[in-house]
């Protein structure tokens, strides 16, 4: 961004007052729509102002790693779709997708909000795979956070398919859910100048000197941190970053009722 | 064998309930939201644009791009992999060849309009959904335009034609299917969109593009209706006031 | 037997009849078939005498002779800059028209503009391949310091600015700030951090009406009630079209 527009970005922000009125601790207005695909096993949408996330579930039986015979597995894998922003092409995913999958995983694989070994079929031969696909509808800001979410609450929407005679029946649903023990939950924040802010803008990102991603358990434990941005942050910053974070995580949590 | 009961129990020309919504993708210059029974479909409209490779430029006209898409938990099986397939590809072009006829560039030389076709859930049909939705958004985004296209699949189930076929007709086993999707321009009846999968006599073929027809209508109808709400919502609510 | 199909000031899409009977011209937007003129936009049916036209409501921005714009610097050349004005089109800017200093062959014209600097230019021609050119040459054209810019609907500008600039002027009078519209869909402002805010959501709202009546009434109570009784500025208009 031009500098002197980012100058005077700065010094709204200083004065507590974004590029639309928030205050620099607010979210826009949040929605989330579980069962938004029935060919999905799970799937919600998200919205978060203009962005909207879809996230959808596919499972599938394989044979589990080597190395972690008892266990299932989960794959994340995000797309940024090309009809949801003019800069968007289509192609394989690149670097701002496998990042933001790469993310989303972390928070859900390290926080173990899915309880893997409950994803065994037969030791060292079947297991459960879960799958999450996380696609962009309109990108406008924070798909971090979007994504994070769309993801768990598409995880909250999940039914194991039946599974007779060595094959899954994806017509059927059995009245069982993925046993998701822990619910983490991702907030980004920015760092503008002296700002700290939640939530940003597409504006408001192309002018960040960094950000930091936090994925945080009900239990208010860290799970997954990924720092971004250009400049560095201090120790101070961290600190009251995620202190900002931690206290977001639980607001965000309350809309997968 | 004779086809008596529709799965979905539905009259055999009638369609599978369908709505639509213009104006869904705030980013797009041109956006429509399209669903028909289970299948439904996004679609957005980004241009006229800079087109790159330049290769690729035409100085007579603005080119038209489509890129047809099925989301990863789109499928009725297993999961889709992400990325395009020879279907998907098949699909693009037929849809791109579907849109043309209408569509008039001449005031964009160089340019591209780039339509996005993403499919979130699908029950047969999804080209045709792709098409309408589509011709929705080229609308919205204020591309220069004959008409509207239009389109839905229809066929032959057995012994009886059919209008919007589902994937439980696609894959009936009691008997010989046929699916031919059809996309017409309604304001001339002309058509730009004509597949067949299965095996019909002429004789059908002619009873089934008049059904085509007929049904094609209906659709157009909430075609309009979607984009026209966009702009009376605010209508109604100053009248309100 | 000529019969005139729609109402004045109607949403009409692509293909919708308009008027029946060779009594009536085709204008912008719509197109003659056999005895009717139909639509071939989406966008409001005009009907001035025997003329029916549409006015668009959407559409990206075409580039215009004598057009007053916005545009970005994304490259320095030997021989100028070019700036991306919200278009399909790119728009060059010549040395001698950017700037009435002598600048000597081989100079840092990174001095005048540089990458990312807005600038408010107009366009002096577009050729038939859309080549444009534009000048910083005269009353009002600049390099914007400070302030944000936002985008809007090509299509409203005529309504945010108003006739004779009343309406621009009112948001200007009321909030305080700096306010220049591009006929490009590109608006700076330079205000107070509240102020701006008010500014940006006015506009929001005089895009999202702009073809309703009674907008400048609306928006004089949505001022008022922000910032009190607006002083009479000399010249305001009434509502118009």
């Amino acid at each position: 961004m031009n500098s002197e527009f980012k100058e005077h970005l700065l010094s709204s922000l200083a004065q507590n007052i974004r590029l639309d009125g928030r205050k620099l601790d607010e979210y826009r207005k949040i929605e989330v729509e579980f069962g938004i695909s029935n060919t999905a096993e799970g799937s919600a949408k998200v919205t978060i102002g203009d962005t909207i996330v879809l996230a959808g579930v596919k499972m599938l039986v394989q044979q589990p790693y080597p190395d972690k015979p008892d266990e299932g597995t989960i794959m994340v894998n995000a797309e940024l779709l090309p009809m949801s922003n003019p800069d968007f092409e289509p192609g394989p995913p690149k670097d701002e997708a496998i990042e933001l999958a790469r993310v989303v995983d972390r928070g859900i694989r390290e926080s173990a909000a899915i309880d893997v070994k409950k994803l065994l079929i037969k030791k060292g031969e079947k297991c459960w795979v879960v799958s999450i696909d996380i696609v962009t509808v309109n990108a406008a800001g924070n798909l971090f956070d979007a994504a994070a979410l769309a993801a768990i609450a598409a995880i909250k929407d999940t039914f194991f398919p039946v599974y007779e005679n060595d094959e899954i029946n994806y017509k059927k649903k059995t009245e069982q859910r993925l046993p998701l023990v822990k619910t983490p939950i991702s907030v980004t924040v920015l760092k503008l100048g002296g700002s700290y802010l939640v939530d940003p803008l597409p504006d408001e990102e192309a002018a960040c000197d960094a950000r930091l991603t936090v994925a945080a358990t009900e239990g208010g434990n860290l799970c997954a941190l990924q720092k971004g941005g250009d400049q560095t942050l201090t120790m101070e910053d961290i600190s009251r970053m995620v202190d900002l974070a931690l206290e977001k995580a639980t607001y965000l949590r309350g809309f997968l009722n | 064998m004779t086809y008596s009961k529709r799965y979905s129990d539905r009259g055999f020309d009638d369609l599978r309930p369908i709505e639509a919504k213009a104006g869904v993708i705030p980013n797009a210059d041109g956006s429509a939201f399209f669903k028909i029974g289970n299948t439904t479909a996004y679609a957005a409209v980004y241009g006229p644009r800079d087109l790159h490779p330049k290769f690729k430029q035409d100085p007579g006209k603005g080119i038209l791009r489509c890129n047809y898409n099925m989301m990863p938990f789109s499928g009725m099986g297993e999961r889709v992999r992400p990325g395009p397939s020879r279907r998907s590809r098949e699909i693009s072009m037929v849809t791109e060849k579907a849109l043309m006829p209408v569509l008039d560039l001449q005031e964009f030389p160089n340019a591209v309009v780039d339509v996005f076709i993403e499919l979130p859930q699908t029950d047969a049909g999804s080209r045709c959904a792709g098409i309408c939705a589509a011709s929705i958004a080229l609308a919205d985004a204020g591309i220069p335009m004959k008409d509207l296209v239009t389109a839905v699949s229809v066929g032959k189930v057995d012994d009886k034609i059919v209008v919007d076929l589902d994937y439980a007709e696609e894959a009936h086993e009691g008997g010989p299917v046929a699916d031919i999707p059809v996309a017409m321009v309604p304001s001339t009846g002309m058509i730009s969109l004509l597949q067949m999968d299965g095996e019909v006599t002429k004789d059908d073929l002619m009873k089934a593009l008049e059904k085509a027809r007929a049904a094609i209508l209906k659709i157009y109808e909430i075609q309009k209706k979607a984009l026209k709400d966009k702009y009376y919502v605010d209508m109604v609510n100053q009248n309100e006031q | 037997m000529s019969k005139v199909l729609v109402k004045d000031k109607e949403v009409v899409v692509p293909g919708e009849e308009l008027a029946i009977g060779l009594d009536y011209l085709p204008g912008f937007g719509t197109y003659r078939i056999g005895d009717s003129i139909r639509a071939s936009r989406l966008g409001l049916a005009n009907l001035d005498g025997r003329a029916i036209k549409i006015i668009p409501l959407s559409g990206r921005y075409l580039p215009k002779k004598n057009d007053v714009i916005l545009g970005k610097v994304i490259d320095v050349t030997l021989n100028g800059w070019r700036l991306d004005i919200n278009s399909a089109y790119t728009a060059m800017l010549m040395v001698k028209e950017g700037t009435s200093d002598f600048v000597t062959k081989g100079a840092d014209l990174t001095q005048y503009y540089s990458l990312g600097d807005y600038l408010v230019c107009k366009i002096t021609n577009v050729t038939t391949q859309k080549l444009v050119d534009v000048t910083m040459r005269g009353p009002g054209l600049k390099k914007l310091r400070n302030g944000r810019i936002i985008k809007c609907n090509p299509h409203k500008v005529p309504r945010i600015i108003g006739k004779q600039g009343s309406m621009v002027s009112m948001i200007k009078n009321a909030t305080k700030c700096w306010i220049i519209v591009g006929q490009n869909g590109l608006i700076w402002l330079q205000g107070s951090p509240k102020d701006e805010v008010v500014a940006v959501q006015t506009i929001a709202m005089i895009e999202k009406e702009a073809h309703l009546q009674g907008l400048t009434e609306k928006v004089k109570s949505h001022l008022e009630g922000i910032y009190g009784k607006l002083q009479e500025l000399k010249g305001e208009s009434n509502d118009i079209q």
